[in-house]
């Protein structure tokens, strides 16, 4: 069945429903002969059939339903009146077009049913040329179960092959329905269990109990929450044990449920090839569209989102993004443009790209319109790399200036798609290599009902932050909080491995007072609107998957909450809106910043210093990993870890990372003791692997000098740290050894062994 | 004709709103507190897994704020089929009273309470002033 495509198996499930309709429509019509509603009920059942057969090439299903249709006309228009012959014939057709699907849904295609037979049936009565012999015997028949005296009676003038198989047309449908069971009997016992009625393998439900059941279950990852909670505070070892339990089936039915919604971006895309196709044509364009990753799911609210912005994209990239024929020829490329749609699953989000091979966009251009235009100094502009100042065609100014579209061929209602994107809570940017192309990247949640945040507390409140945006978190302790929190004219910055990151006081934004008073500063480095920034709060308390509840549109226009959710212990949380908070935050800060950034500069370039992750690996051994590389650092359940093929690995995020035992590479014992693992998550592209040690003991940012004389395997030499000598860990060894393929993208290898050459 | 009020004080003075509105009457909820927000906004309360809205209908109708020490209590009122919550001093009973004891504002008040306000119902004792709900929700 899997060569069945996906608009058969629709009309497939569709045509079924429509023909159980069918039959109990027709036997009503025979109790009122007369009633147009029925009449018309069946007349659109048997059009729809016959238009999209016709549509998809099943030539005999559409003669069938075409003559079936043609009677029906006849008999709701009262030029025909009802007869129990123009019934038995109805019915027969039906039968006819029953077995004509099952055909199709067995091999895809008509087979070998012959139709000829109730065409010239139907043929005959609408000629009339079947009036007079059918009724008396007919009537008789109606009641009867025995299909066989039915043929004896038919007037079957025009139709040659009587000798034809008795079940193509059975004439009554008692009789249809023992041979359809009969049918499926022979299915079963041919082919096993594997094989199920397209139509009963697959239901029609509601949305509205979709999002029902979704509301459901994230009310009981709530309750979940708690109840894992209050175990946890418990000693009661079967408590925690069906707390445990509870928290794997919640899992799997809040994954399950989401599965529910989530539908292939195909049903998007399948509308594309028709507005790539006008619209090349309305610009004298060439144009082949190529769709990758069609298959990918995502939840269909949000399919719903996307569809504007993502047309309009396309419709731009065509537009604007690809350049006439001509054009393309003098600058040595096809004359056939090619735009490419992209959909993919990663870390936890669906990326969607639209690529084209176009003429790109000029960031120059970009810049002297921000500057024409104001929204940017041309100090500002000269302190943005270029791919920043591609950003710009995101601004709101941008969207209706005329200008900017004939000279760099893109922006109109940029704008617009952007806050689409980021309503859903997905973000957009733009890549481009003038000559080459442009590419616009969305990247979409999974499903907006359930996100990973990070919760917060400022000023005694607690927040959640959606993971989304977050990027890493910074602890510093007051004495290192006095003077690694620099002031750059009153706004304040830190310096994140050399590059001064502007820090928003959560309490100065929201207007309270902060409850720290001992100094210590956390940071929750954020990215948003394609600025990183810090976010200082007062406490970090967890990471939790949070359920995201509307909030009223009141509250939503203050511009600093997205929505609220409900924490482990019951109290409401709100959940801020980072993208706000951004832009509300960083465009007075970001003008400020103009000054500091070429200190910063110099800074950088006078001290490139690396920074290490020092980690505990038993033995009294202590390694030392470059932090540039490093996501995250998580503490994983030992029992989460599962064996696949001779590699342990472990799911983290929705992905499964090879899992590497740092003791064991280097060969020493770990040495500790308990039922976690710390686990070092390092990632280069789109591949992570999950590095477990025995604790993490330190960042530091040294000016590493690096012994290499230790021939040891796994190891590219010893450094001091802080008078203690430490080995800097092979990561591409140490990598490789947990999976084989990480550097398989030529561009990672690159970018790892270029970090290797800093690192030694 | 009569009508069924819910009855609650603000302030030592004794309001009313439809029976038919009023969704269930609570007690001590903790309320998260939302900066920003405007006066009137109490924060949000967590009712059985949904996140309501809390008004203070001290700050609504401009009444001095209510004693730290004392706790408020919430009636839970749907508007237009979203809960929402107000926050009051104390709550009273059901009454029934009838058209003929209604009349509107008197013509001197003035202020947000005019609005707010339907009018009051003139009981043996003392007067039932009854709360626009729409109104209160809406400002």
């Amino acid at each position: 069945m899997e060569e069945i495509d996906e608009i058969v198996q629709e009309f497939l499930v569709e045509s079924h429903e429509n023909l159980d309709q069918l039959d109990r429509d027709l036997v009503a019509l025979e109790r009122e002969p007369g009633s147009r509603d029925l009449l018309g009920s069946i007349f659109r059942t048997i059009h729809t059939i016959k238009g999209t057969s016709g549509f998809l090439a099943f030539g005999n299903l559409e003669s069938v339903t075409h003559v079936g249709e043609n009677l029906l006309a006849r008999l709701r228009d009262g030029k025909l009146s009802m007869t129990p012959l123009t019934t038995d014939v109805l019915l027969a057709m039906v039968d006819t077009v029953r077995e004509l699907l099952a055909s199709i849904e067995d091999t895809g295609a008509e087979g070998d049913v012959d139709v000829t037979d109730v065409v010239a049936r139907i043929t005959a009565v609408l000629d009339g040329t079947a009036a007079e012999p059918a009724p008396t015997p007919i009537t008789e028949l109606i009641p009867d179960p025995e299909p066989e005296p039915v043929l004896e009676a038919e007037p079957v003038e025009v139709a040659a092959p009587v000798d034809e198989p008795a079940p193509v047309a059975p004439p009554t449908p008692p009789a249809a329905a023992p041979q359809a069971a009969g049918r499926a009997a022979a299915e079963s016992t041919d082919e096993g269990t594997a094989r199920r009625n397209v139509a009963d393998s697959s239901i029609r439900v509601d949305v509205e109990l979709l999002d029902t059941l979704m509301r459901l279950v994230g009310e009981l990852v709530l309750t979940r929450n708690q109840i894992v909670r209050q175990a946890g505070d418990q000693d009661g070892l079967d408590l925690m044990r069906s707390a445990q339990r509870l928290n794997l089936i919640a899992t799997e039915l809040q994954e399950g449920v989401m599965k529910t919604r989530m539908q292939p971006i195909d049903h998007l895309w399948s509308k594309l090839p028709r507005v790539v196709r006008d619209l090349g044509a309305a610009c004298g364009k060439n144009v082949t569209l190529a769709m990758v990753g069609r298959e990918t799911e995502l939840d269909r609210s949000l399919l719903e989102s996307v569809k504007d912005p993502l047309t309009h994209l396309v419709r731009n990239a065509v537009d604007h993004g690809l350049e006439t024929p001509e054009g393309r020829r003098a600058a040595g490329k096809p004359a056939e443009g090619v735009l490419t749609l992209r959909a993919y699953h990663e870390g936890g989000q669906v990326v969607v790209e639209v690529c084209d091979d176009g003429a790109g966009i000029d960031a120059d251009r970009i810049a002297e319109k921000a500057l024409a235009s104001g929204v940017r100094t041309s100090a500002q502009l000269a302190q943005m790399s270029s791919a920043d100042i591609l950003q710009l065609i995101f601004l709101p100014g941008f969207s209706t200036a005329q200008s900017v579209t004939n000279v760099s061929g893109r922006g109109v209602g940029m704008d617009v798609v952007k806050t689409n994107i980021e309503s859903i809570g997905g973000t957009i940017e733009v890549e481009s290599v003038m000559g080459r192309g442009t590419t616009c990247r969305l990247r979409i949640p999974l499903t907006l009902a359930i996100v990973p945040a990070l919760t917060v507390e400022c000023a005694g409140d607690r927040y959640a932050i959606p993971q989304v945006s977050l990027l890493e978190l910074v602890a510093l302790d007051a004495d290192r909080a006095a003077s690694a929190v620099e002031d750059v004219n009153g706004a304040s910055v830190y310096r994140l491995r050399g590059a001064l990151l502007p820090l928003v006081r959560l309490t100065d934004v929201l207007g309270v007072e902060s409850e720290r008073s001992d100094g210590h500063v956390l940071i929750a480095v954020l990215q948003a609107e394609g600025k990183r920034f810090g976010l200082v709060i007062d406490r970090v308390l967890n990471t939790e998957e949070i359920v995201v509840k509307p909030l009223t549109s009141r509250l939503k226009s203050l511009g600093t909450y997205s929505g609220a959710t409900i924490l482990g212990d019951g109290r409401v949380a709100l959940i801020l809106d980072v993208q706000a908070l951004a832009r509300r935050a960083l465009t007075a800060e970001a003008l400020e910043r103009g000054a500091g950034e070429s200190t910063a500069k110099e800074q950088r370039s006078s001290g490139e210093h690396l920074r290490m992750l020092v980690a505990g690996i038993g033995g009294g051994r202590r390694v030392a990993i470059p932090l540039s590389s490093v996501t995250r650092l998580e503490n994983v359940a030992a029992s989460s870890v599962e064996v696949v093929g001779s590699r342990e690995v472990v799911q983290y995020r929705g992905a499964i990372l090879p899992l590497l035992r740092l003791d064991r590479h280097l060969g020493t014992m770990s040495e500790r003791a308990g039922d976690d693992l710390v686990v070092v998550v390092y990632s280069a592209g789109s591949r992570s692997v999950a590095i477990v040690v025995d604790e993490i003991i330190d960042i530091v940012d040294e000016e590493t000098e690096v012994h290499s004389d230790i021939d040891d395997h796994g190891l590219v030499g010893s450094t001091l740290i802080r008078d203690r000598i430490v080995e800097v860990l092979d990561v591409r060894a140490a990598i490789l050894a947990a999976d084989p393929k990480f550097y398989s993208d030529p561009e990672v290898d690159l970018d790892v062994r270029n970090e290797l050459q800093e690192a030694v | 004709m009569s009508t069924r009020m819910v009855t609650f004080t603000l302030d030592g003075h004794l309001y009313g709103v439809d029976v038919g509105a009023v969704q269930e009457v609570l007690r001590g909820q903790t309320r998260t507190r939302i900066p920003l927000s405007p006066r009137t906004l109490a924060g949000l309360i967590n009712l059985r897994g949904q996140v309501l809205s809390a008004i203070d209908l001290r700050a609504l109708l401009d009444m001095p704020a209510r004693a730290v020490d004392t706790e408020p209590m919430l009636v839970v009122i749907r508007v237009a089929g979203e809960p929402i919550a107000l926050l009051v001093d104390t709550i009273g009973s059901v009454v029934d009273v009838d058209v003929d004891q209604f009349e509107p504002p008197p013509d001197t008040l003035a202020g947000v309470s005019r609005d707010l306000l339907l009018g009051a119902y003139k009981l043996d004792d003392q007067l039932l002033l009854a709360l626009d709900v729409d109104r209160a929700v809406a400002a």
